[in-house]
């Protein structure tokens, strides 16, 4: 039971985020992209107000999956930035912490554009 | 008064679905943490290795056009997961591979994913400005 307990905090609240998205689709006129770009912006307040970091620290994946996770982890890399690079950290620091995952979309979305064809829709 | 009614009558599946595909991306991400964990990697690069690879398998199921026939029963659950983010990578990139390499895949990939890293590098920019000076002062 214990090891399984990471598992339902991840899938607890991992899923909490999602279900509150859904009811912004639902309840009012946010389209995705703009849910998108909020939980993004979001992160970076909550992350910068360390509101985030125990949320990540309670449920792991359930906290760093959502694209919350990926604007927490903008603050904490321009927060880490600064203090090695000073101001200079401000400019670094967001991209560098998430240069991982943007490359990795980008990388690994080219190749899959690459290979696969969209078709049917048309 | 339709326009109203509709949405919520909806809602009772979409929300819970939503939390459903939304909590097992979030535990597959959980498990892919702890295992690069058990291969001896850090908790912060274990964390990044397991985002990677969400946006790997995200980016192959897209491809393979099984992620959007998730999306329609995950709604938010599969939008709000960084597989989500890397399905509006790949999905515009390959329906606007037709209209050409740079101004078609290379320019549409970012359509969503664009103002996503606007607003988020902004706010961290921001951020980084509101620390510099209230440490300065």
């Amino acid at each position: 039971m214990e090891m399984l307990l990471p598992y339902l905090k991840a899938f607890a609240v991992g899923g909490a985020f999602c279900a509150l998205g859904q009811v912004f689709i639902d309840y009012t006129k946010l389209t995705p992209a703009r849910i998108l770009v909020a939980y993004v912006v979001a992160g970076v307040v909550l992350g910068g107000l360390g509101i985030y970091q125990p949320i990540i620290d309670f449920a792991g994946a359930g906290a760093t999956v959502p694209l919350t996770g990926f604007g927490a982890l903008l603050a904490k890399g321009t927060r880490e930035a600064l203090g090695e690079k000073g101001l200079l950290g401000a400019l670094t620091g967001g991209f560098t912490a998430s240069a991982a995952g943007i490359a990795a979309a980008i990388f690994f979305g080219l190749i899959a554009a690459l290979l696969f064809r969209s078709g049917d829709k048309s | 008064m339709t326009k109203k009614a509709s949405p919520n009558t909806k809602s009772w599946r979409n929300i819970p679905l939503a939390f459903l595909i939304g909590g097992l991306i979030c535990t597959l991400g959980q498990g892919l943490t702890e295992f690069y964990r058990s291969q001896g990697l850090p908790k912060d690069e274990a964390s990044t290795w397991a985002s990677v690879s969400l946006v790997f398998l995200s980016a192959l199921l897209t491809g393979m056009k099984v992620y959007d026939n998730i999306a329609k029963y995950g709604g938010a659950g599969t939008l709000v997961p960084i597989t989500g983010f890397a399905n509006a990578v790949v999905s515009p990139a390959m329906e606007f591979k037709s209209e050409g390499f740079v101004l078609g895949l290379g320019a549409k990939m970012f359509v969503i994913a664009g103002p996503v890293i606007v607003y988020g590098i902004t706010a961290a920019v921001i951020y980084g400005l509101i620390l510099f000076f209230m440490g300065a002062f």
